[in-house]
């Protein structure tokens, strides 16, 4: 059997939730342990936590604020921002993560991939990648919560990061993410045309029928959004039915 | 809460998302330490062995506390331990993640890479699942008023056990059904060993009733 999984992602700023729109303009949301719990009872599938400035601000996640905001709920947490040593990953475990996301220091030090799977294993290193379109199919990796270039071909780069043995990849596109224009089918289709591991879509979804069409198109193994939960438009239980009305194998 | 409540050892070897299965056991017992303490391990009523990591380092990472004879002694005392996912992985003869390393041995048999899946199954495996109880093991504490066995999985070896009747639950995945709840026989210091190949303590209800269960058995 295999749920697709619907995953409620939050943005942290200091004490916040944030949204942004292409990244930039930040507004705060709301209070992140209010959120977490209403997810949890909505049936989210799992969580993603992303300190997004972090690594710009070469610092650590907060732990105790992570801590606090994942106490009372019970399904998988992924945390992600400014990993960059084993012990980080440590930490994050530590205070309730269950996975952790890679993305500025490991485009920089793919290296630390492999150091971090042999020791946490696959299933524990998610790969984050932030995706640019610059021209016909490409796309530039971007750090830092779309801030940063780095002038390395995305594509490229989640391929070499499978081959270091990531056991699962996010991919956001910072064209669609805070837009409500739907996912990115191009650059997603690209991603499942060649991933042997589990794919998390990010970035775009605006109603329970933006989910069913990136399914419809290229069938990622679950599918996150932000906003379209943060602002209540749609909830996850809703998104979940109308899959499952949809003939898509759903966890309700 | 349970009114004589058990103490629960949850042993940290160094691998583990400690904090998230802390704080599920908290909900059913206060007296729960995350411990690599061998003298507090051997005086509590039920162990738990979790795990987010590789083979060789979880193996790696008892035998550095000096916890390998600790786990057995504590076994032999027929008081009841609970393996997660690497931690249950452990309890085998042998692991293949990364080459072969020797396990626990406490349940026979090995730890290996999923074999080759229908079209489309990805590995790791990541998501949540059904887990169909064998025989008529719905009778059993441990499963008690679990009444929607869908749990959280993330993984990519499996456990083969070379008695099949250690092999309490099932998962199907990809076309492939893999032991997901594995138990030692009651003939076997008690038979009081417990192991999920998925994570209770990241599968809503089901899950905590399942950790409830477990601490009842500690009771």
């Amino acid at each position: 059997m295999r749920n697709i999984r619907i995953i409620s992602r939050l943005d942290i700023k200091g004490p916040n939730v944030v949204k942004g729109v292409f990244t930039e303009g930040l507004r705060v949301v709301g209070n992140p342990k209010e959120l977490v719990n209403r997810y949890y009872k909505d049936g989210a599938d799992e969580l993603l936590y992303m300190d997004i400035v972090a690594s710009l601000y070469q610092r650590n996640i907060d732990f105790n604020l992570l801590k606090s905001v994942v106490e009372g709920i019970f399904i998988p947490v992924t945390v992600g921002g400014g990993i960059r040593s084993l012990g980080d990953i440590d930490n994050a475990l530590r205070a309730g993560a269950d996975k952790v996301a890679v993305n500025t220091f490991a485009i920089n030090n793919p290296k630390f991939i492999s150091e971090a799977v042999r020791r946490f294993g696959s299933q524990c290193i998610v790969l984050s990648v932030e995706a640019k379109k610059t021209g016909p199919n490409k796309w530039e990796a971007y750090t830092d919560g779309g801030r940063e270039k780095t002038g390395k071909d995305a594509i490229g780069w989640v391929k070499k990061a499978i081959e270091l043995g990531v056991g699962e990849v996010i991919i956001t596109s910072i064209d669609r993410d805070g837009s409500g224009r739907g996912y990115d089918a191009e650059l997603n289709s690209k991603v499942m045309s060649f991933a042997n591991i589990p794919v998390i879509v990010h970035g775009g979804a605006s109603s329970p029928a933006s989910f069913k069409d990136i399914l419809d198109m290229c069938h990622p193994d679950a599918l996150s959004a932000a906003s379209v939960f943060h602002y209540q438009s749609h909830s996850i239980h809703e998104v979940k039915k109308f899959l499952k009305k949809n003939n898509f194998q759903v966890r309700i | 809460m349970i009114s004589k409540r058990p103490k629960i050892s949850i042993v940290d070897y160094g691998v583990g998302n400690l904090y998230s299965l802390e704080r599920a056991v908290r909900l059913f017992t206060d007296r729960v330490s995350v411990t690599e303490d061998a003298t507090e391990i051997l005086k509590s009523d039920g162990v738990i062995l979790p795990g987010v990591g590789s083979f060789e380092a979880g193996m790696k990472g008892i035998k550095l506390r000096g916890l390998f004879n600790t786990i057995i002694e504590f076994w032999k005392t027929g008081k009841p331990i609970l393996g997660i996912c690497l931690g249950t992985q452990l309890l085998m003869s042998k692991g293949y993640e990364f080459g072969e390393f020797d396990g626990l041995d406490i349940i026979k048999g090995r730890v290996i890479k999923f074999p080759k899946l229908k079209n489309g199954f990805k590995i790791p495996h990541i998501g949540w699942n059904s887990v169909v109880l064998l025989g008529n093991k719905e009778n059993s504490v441990f499963v008690n008023n679990v009444r929607d066995p869908i749990f959280y999985f993330v993984h990519s070896y499996i456990f083969e056990p070379d008695d099949k009747k250690n092999i309490f639950a099932k998962t199907e995945y990809g076309g492939h059904r893999f032991c997901s709840i594995i138990k030692t026989a009651n003939n076997v210091y008690g038979g009081n060993v417990y192991g999920c190949q998925f994570h209770p303590e990241k599968s809503g209800e089901a899950g905590l009733k399942l950790i409830e269960n477990f601490i009842n058995l500690a009771k």
